[in-house]
């Protein structure tokens, strides 16, 4: 059994791991830094979360949460068209950037980078929703600014095999 | 320079698009670009249609890109068209098994035009 210091600083990798996950997909497919911040993400809009599943070596799921403007300017980044509502387009790319967070999070990571399968996004809209796991290994929740816009990010481990 | 006809087939349609962008800032003399949100979507519009590239998504519902791509090979519907792997899955394994199934390329997903133009242009002979 791990100690519960080698567990936090297997964690604290795990975080890095992510934040330069999350730069490199803005980076690259938005043109923009995507840093770690301070603080919740607020929204007075709706509020939209993409979740990607992940099975196999590890179990569970990675998800993005992100108030309207945030969501309007991601989408905006890159198909270089300033969307208006909160159409499929916009959902589309919200999943898309979840689903690239996710692949490049696991990638980093020799035991997940083949042997943990992706699932599909799912993009969920409103607040009012729980994602339930049956057991929580680890979790991370960081938050993220990419120009004056916040989002969260999270990595919610129910298991590793 | 002839135009190239190109099959893109991710389930997202803004990852279409961008593919399709980058494709053009890579400098590739792109004509008619069909799209699929599926393996199997691609393999009804290969029925009809004649292409010179194809760009491939693994991860899709209904067929995902490398059993889209074992059939296409053996079939012989396109089954001398390269065909490229743009995907969030890149671990040796997975590069391997695209290879296997008959890929001639692999862009890990997030990527840059830059990429995109290093690995499809030497496959249509254009560098």
């Amino acid at each position: 059994m791990a100690s519960p210091a080698r567990e936090q600083l297997q964690e604290s990798v795990y975080t890095l791991h992510l934040d330069d996950a999350v730069d490199e997909v803005f980076r690259l497919m938005m043109g923009s830094p995507c840093l770690p911040s301070d603080g919740n993400v607020t929204s007075d809009t709706e509020t939209i979360t993409a979740v990607i599943g992940l099975a196999g070596a590890m179990s569970g799921a990675c998800t993005l949460r992100c108030g309207l403007n945030t969501a309007l300017r991601m989408a905006e980044c890159m198909v270089g068209v300033r969307p208006t509502e909160l159409d499929a387009m916009v959902k589309d790319a919200i999943g898309e950037v979840c689903n690239m967070v996710a692949g490049g999070w696991k990638g980093k990571h020799a035991a997940f980078a083949s042997g943990c399968m992706l699932s599909t996004p799912a993009v969920v809209t409103g607040t009012n929703y729980q994602l339930h796991m049956q057991q929580q290994e680890f979790r991370i929740d960081r938050t993220y600014h990419f120009e004056e816009y916040a989002l969260s990010i999270s990595i919610i481990c129910e298991s590793i095999q | 320079m002839s135009e190239i006809a190109a099959l893109i087939v991710d389930d997202s349609s803004v990852m279409r698009k961008i593919v399709e962008r980058a494709l053009r800032q890579a400098g590739l003399p792109l004509g008619k670009v069909h799209e699929a949100s599926s393996g199997v979507e691609a393999l009804d519009v290969l029925k009809s249609e004649r292409v010179q590239l194809i760009l491939s998504d693994i991860n899709m519902p209904m067929m995902d890109g490398l059993e889209f791509l074992r059939q296409l090979r053996s079939q012989a519907l396109a089954s001398e068209v390269p065909v490229v792997m743009i995907t969030t899955e890149s671990s040796e394994e997975h590069v391997k098994e695209a290879i296997i199934a008959g890929a001639q390329g692999y862009i890990r997903k997030p990527f840059t035009a830059e990429q995109v133009k290093d690995r499809v242009l030497p496959l249509l002979n254009l560098t």
